[in-house]
């Protein structure tokens, strides 16, 4: 029993963060813009292949630093060139307009790299085994996700809440015209938050990619977990996504190694199960089974009972 | 003072009496020459596919406007309409089961109500929970409601068939008319009839006081809510009724597949009708329409002339979007004055400048396709040899000579078309102002 | 005002259909329909077989083709999608197809057996027939088979009769986890493998039985730990594409040290996996045919197949497939469905890779002898190596055509 829920735990944690490396960018992009970026999995699995492509040539390292850049270079270029564009068509516009780009990413990627998954690999100098716990073995890899995404978090709320340009970005959410008129290019600023929101979640792309599949397909598989984290964790909170990742990251693991149903609960008592239909699937179903629903069921949840999430900071 | 009154109170009176038979009439026309076009094109293509496709026309024109009810009539965007759809198709293929099993006296044209009812009850129950909040949250309610319905669809087999979805067979109903609803083309007419049916009614909501209330909200929930109506309830009320609607097009589909599964409910078919919706155009009743008619088309047959067909999608909709955010039907409303003036004068004109700008526009399309297909050509299917069939040319993708010509004619088109831009500025505002000057003098 | 967007919309509407209404025109060739994901998520799969189709329509056709025509593969993409399944068949149907394959994904399957069953029901006369050459559901020969529904891959349950009784004769097999995917094939598979095990080897401890949501966990650490705390030295999964990569991923990372039995390891993506998790001879698939098998003709065909195509003959079934239709169409002097369905019910053959196959009656389902084998570095005797990686599939087993019958719930309605 105790094997089993440290194990959960170190698995738990361990997921929550690569979800909150994801995530980091599109909290920022969010609270910044009000932008919704559907396109934000898309970069993470533009920053995947590009790290593939690029390790290939010069490591894994150069990867590491190169990667997330161009992809932050080519958000910048979206932001300027299109998001701008269509700003003043509303929110919906810009919406749909990351709509459409995840779409083309995804193509794009696919006639590129093809529809098959890409073979990388984690790099020889962390292909190891860091620790072993209760016999399994836990790779420095994933020590190293770990350490990266702390790394990212303490970051990121230092440069929001200690630097001078932290606090220009923090005005402009939420009086972009006041900041104007006292003389700092608003503009300017957008560019270089979706440049970096973008950039971060390259560099989840860059570090995810080896543990996970690298196929075309990433993006959709992940999507939408992002907006649970995001809209769980709040809208506009840097520290909202890292709790709401590490909690939707230990539920999810948890809930998988619990192989109870209703039946199970309600057999000892002596209630019998319904003979069929939907009441019947529900009775059997274990919490195993609906492991990966349970995020909506939270995002649902959360938007009807508290829609600023747990630690928002501002309603739209 | 007496004149004016009697004015006042005289000219409503003449008017009314004209606008009596004649009012009528008018409003109806344009309906009846629809209903004479929906029953005269089957006759024109008979093919067994161009009737699958006017079929599938049909249930995406319901369901496009269904989505436009929220969209564009009181400014709710929606990621998961097609949980409404879906279970529609459900509930119906469930009766159509239960139907055939009891041998109950239902014939199958009644099934529609059947969805109607389901789209209803389910648009009361989730909307009563995403309704309580607008704008972002509310799109982020619908996509995690969508995600839910989706997800638990491989859980409640029961209900939703797991893997394989539920079938039925449609011969099986009661037969009326000695019609047993087997072939493609009695199908196809009641898909037509529903199809009908459904848009006057969506027609005239739009039109009644609730119709312009949901704009109200649309445009300043909070005026509205100052002049004494619930922006709540509005939007409650008009989510419901979207429901409805959007239920009906799920049996419908039920009908015409004989088969609904889980895909029904996803967020591909909800990506779908917002596509469909924004291309068309969501500030016009006739801009769904055309978005699901240009939808449905693309769909079943671009991806027999390219495999990157979801690319070209994805170009079509940013393309929309960034230049066109007011769809096809804004493009074409723009001309609006010109019609309401009667001011066909300078339309040659126009037109012409039109025509002038498509030629460079088609050039830049042209090589934009080229270069893709090119692109994809080398990268994926390299083993298949160098030379590629475009436009019934043969192209030898190794060579420079191909890529040199799509990138001129990409960016010289490109050029060149912008050089139009500043022509056909110049037409339109000698069209407007002419326009507006003759709707004066009139 | 109205009328005038009204006659625009008929206009467009008009204009659609009457591009969509292209006729075929129909030439003296033969066409097969070829109904697959060839776009999106799918698209990797769909298009290994696309392939092998156009490969083996080439080697007909240069062998004289189907009693003297040639042989055409046009390709629909059903977009992973039952209902733009139909819409495909539709129209392959309206160019004057004849003869629909499809393979990936049984959902997809079911329904085009069903459509198609109702079309030659409703349409006598222009009856159209099926050829299912990778969906292994086994409700499609058994409560919902067709007379017009022909399936060449081994079924589920088949699979795991003869895997199990390849298992029979491993002494060192004693505790067993199955994990699958949440939906009707992994259900087959599960509910079959305790249902077998247990009658042929009652010794045998099922320690686990895990079912996760279909292509949805990205993260299988979890179960394997799960696998790894219930002291399994066997897993049985019919996991497949990135279930299938991700779980030996996960197993790897963690160091679980067992023995895979799979349906679906050497897919697209499989093997690079295998050899990334550094399994050398641990992982095993039941498969009706693998690239190093001893005869001498299959191996020729492999070498000539991969020169021409870059990939490995994932669908040996689909060889049998093509090569039984061209039969059935000389013993029956026609191409008509009617006259060919006739000719493929019951026939026997000599299979692909060696030894008797034959079409059963009863349910149209093929029984072929089955092989299992272990993936790891290639020797001497083994030519082949998958996905560049160095390692190859060898042969450890072998069971009969006659060890994999099953009976059959089947009640076919056969034209009279």
């Amino acid at each position: 029993m105790l094997e089993l829920v440290t194990i959960s735990a170190l698995n738990g944690v361990l997921y929550g963060m690569l979800l909150f490396l994801m995530a980091s960018g599109l909290t920022l992009i969010f609270s910044m813009m009000g932008v919704l970026n559907f396109a934000h999995a898309s970069f993470y699995m533009l920053g995947a292949f590009f790290g593939f492509q690029i390790s290939e040539i010069v490591g894994f390292w150069p990867a590491f630093f190169l990667a997330p850049v161009l992809v932050g270079g080519i958000g910048a270029l979206v932001e300027r060139y299109g998001l701008r564009r269509v700003h003043r068509h509303g929110p919906v516009a810009e919406l749909l307009f990351t709509f459409g780009l995840a779409f083309v990413i995804e193509e794009i990627v696919q006639m590129i790299w093809g529809k098959g998954p890409v073979d990388y690999r984690v790099p020889l100098s962390l292909n190891f085994s860091a620790f072993t716990a209760f016999s399994t073995n836990y790779p420095a890899y994933k020590m190293f996700e770990l350490l990266t995404a702390i790394a990212i978090f303490a970051v990121l709320l230092m440069l929001l809440t200690r630097t001078r340009v932290g606090l220009i970005i923090q005005a402009s959410l939420t009086h972009p015209h006041m900041v104007a008129m006292l003389g700092h290019n608003v503009p300017r600023v957008f560019m270089l938050v979706f440049g970096v929101g973008t950039g971060l979640a390259a560099l989840a792309g860059v570090i995810a990619g080896p543990a996970l599949v690298t196929q075309s397909n990433m993006a959709a598989a992940l999507g939408p977990i992002l907006f649970v984290v995001v809209v769980v964790g709040g809208l506009g909170s840097l520290s909202g996504a890292f709790l709401a990742s590490l909690l939707i990251g230990l539920v999810q693991t948890f809930a998988v190694s619990i192989n109870l149903s209703v039946a199970d609960v309600l057999r000892p008592i002596g209630v019998a199960p319904p003979n069929g239909g939907v009441l019947f699937d529900v009775w059997n179903v274990t919490v195993a089974q609906i492991a990966p629903i349970i995020p909506y069921l939270l995002l649902v949840l959360i938007l009807i009972f508290r829609p600023t999430g747990l630690m928002g900071t501002r309603e739209h | 003072m007496s004149d004016v009154t009697t004015d006042v109170v005289n000219v409503p009176a003449r008017a009314g009496a004209s606008a009596g038979l004649a009012g009528v009439a008018r409003h109806a026309a344009p309906w009846l020459a629809l209903a004479v076009a929906f029953a005269v094109l089957p006759m024109i293509f008979t093919s067994g596919s161009a009737l699958t496709m006017l079929s599938l026309m049909g249930i995406m024109i319901v369901f496009a406007l269904s989505y436009n009810m929220l969209l564009g009539e009181t400014g709710l965007l929606s990621f998961g309409h097609a949980v409404y759809y879906g279970l529609g198709g459900f509930v119906a293929v469930h009766a159509m089961n239960t139907v055939i099993h009891d041998r109950l006296p239902v014939p199958l044209f009644l099934i529609p109500l059947v969805g109607a009812f389901s789209g209803l009850l389910f648009g009361i129950i989730f909307g009563s929970v995403s309704t309580r909040r607008a704008g972002t949250a509310f799109a982020m309610i619908s996509l995690g409601l969508g995600e839910l319905v989706a997800s638990s669809s491989l859980i409640l087999r029961s209900f939703f068939g797991g893997e394989e979805g539920v079938s039925t067979n449609r011969t099986k109903l009661l037969h009326v008319f000695g019609l047993n609803f087997g072939p493609q083309i009695e199908i196809y007419y009641l898909i037509a009839f529903w199809c009908l049916l459904c848009m006057v009614a969506m027609f005239a909501l739009r039109r009644t006081p609730f119709g312009s209330m949901c704009n109200a909200v649309r445009e300043n929930a909070e005026r509205a809510q100052f002049v004494g109506y619930n922006p709540q309830a509005v939007r409650f009320i008009a989510f419901a009724l979207a429901g409805l609607f959007a239920g009906v097009a799920g049996a419908l589909a039920a009908i015409n597949f004989e088969l609904v599964n889980s895909a029904a409910v996803g967020a591909g078919q909800s990506g779908l009708v917002l596509l469909a919706a924004y291309i068309g155009g969501t500030g016009n009743f006739i801009g769904p329409v055309i978005g699901a008619v240009l939808v449905t088309w693309l769909e079943v047959m671009l991806s027999d002339i390219t495999d990157v067909w979801q690319l070209y999608f994805g170009l079509l909709f940013i393309g929309v979007v960034m230049f066109a955010p007011n769809g096809i039907a804004g493009l074409l409303m723009m001309h609006e004055p010109l019609w309401r003036a009667r001011a066909y004068g300078p339309l040659p004109r126009l037109l012409l400048t039109y025509v002038i700008a498509l030629v460079p526009a088609l050039a830049t399309l042209a090589g934009l396709i080229a270069v893709i297909e090119m692109t994809y050509h080398r990268s994926v299917k390299a083993s298949e040899g160098t030379t590629i069939s475009l436009f019934h040319v043969t192209l030898d993708t190794a060579s420079f000579v191909p890529w040199i010509a799509a990138i001129v004619l990409l960016a010289g088109g490109f050029l060149l078309f912008r050089r139009t831009w500043p022509v056909v500025g110049a037409a339109w505002h000698d069209a407007i102002v002419y326009a507006q000057t003759a709707g004066k003098a009139k | 005002m109205i009328s005038h967007f009204k006659t625009m919309v008929c206009a467009t509407t008009t204009a659609a259909a009457i591009i969509a209404a292209l006729p075929a025109v129909a030439e003296d060739t033969v066409k097969i329909a070829y109904i697959d994901p060839l776009s999106g998520g799918g698209a990797s799969i769909g298009e290994v077989g696309l392939k092998t189709f156009n490969y083996l329509a080439d080697v007909t056709n240069a062998h004289g083709g189907i009693l003297g025509r040639k042989l055409e593969v046009t390709a629909y993409d059903n977009k992973l999608n039952a209902q733009e399944t139909l819409v495909q068949v539709q129209k392959a149907i309206d160019s004057g197809i004849r003869f629909i394959t499809q393979g990936n994904g049984s959902a997809f399957a079911a329904a085009i057996e069903d459509y198609v069953t109702k079309y030659n029901d409703r349409n006598p006369g222009k009856e159209v027939l099926y050829f299912n050459y990778a969906a292994v559901d086994p409700v499609l020969t058994n409560d919902k088979c067709s007379y017009w529904h022909f399936r060449w891959d081994a079924n589920s349950d088949i699979k795991m009769n003869a895997l199990t009784n390849y298992m029979k004769t491993r002494p060192n097999i004693k505790n067993v986890y199955l994990i699958n995917q949440d939906y009707s094939f992994g259900n087959a598979v599960r509910a079959e493998a305790r249902k077998m095990l247990a009658a042929k080897r009652p010794d045998i401890q099922i320690v686990g039985d895990e079912v996760h949501p279909l292509l949805k966990v990205t993260d299988f650490s979890p179960y394997v730990a799960k696998i790894k705390a219930s002291g399994a030295d066997s897993v049985i999964t019919g996991n497949w594409g990135q279930d299938f990569a991700l779980l030996l991923k996960a197993a790897a990372d963690a160091g679980l040290q067992v023995d895979w039995y799979t349906y679906y390891a050497g897919g697209t993506g499989g093997p690079t996996a295998i050899k990334q998790a550094n399994l050398p001879d641990r992982v095993y698939q039941i498969s009706e045919g693998l690239p190093n098998e001893p005869y001498a003709p299959a191996r020729e065909f492999e070498k000539a197949f991969r020169a021409k195509t870059s990939v490995s003959l994932f669908y040996p079934r689909a060889v049998n497939e093509i090569r039984m239709f061209v039969k059935a169409a000389q013993d029956a002097n026609s191409v008509d469905p009617v006259k060919v369905a006739a000719k493929l019910d019951g026939m026997k053959v000599t299979v692909y890779n060696g030894g008797e196959g034959f079409m059963r009656a009863e349910d149209h389902q093929f029984f072929q002898p089955m092989y299992i084998g272990n993936l790891g570095p290639i020797g001497k005797d083994q030519p082949f190596n998958e996905e560049n990686t160095g390692w190859g599939w060898k042969v450890t087993g072998k069971i009969d055509t006659q060890d994999t019958i099953l009976p059959t719930s089947c009640k076919m309605n056969r034209p009279s």
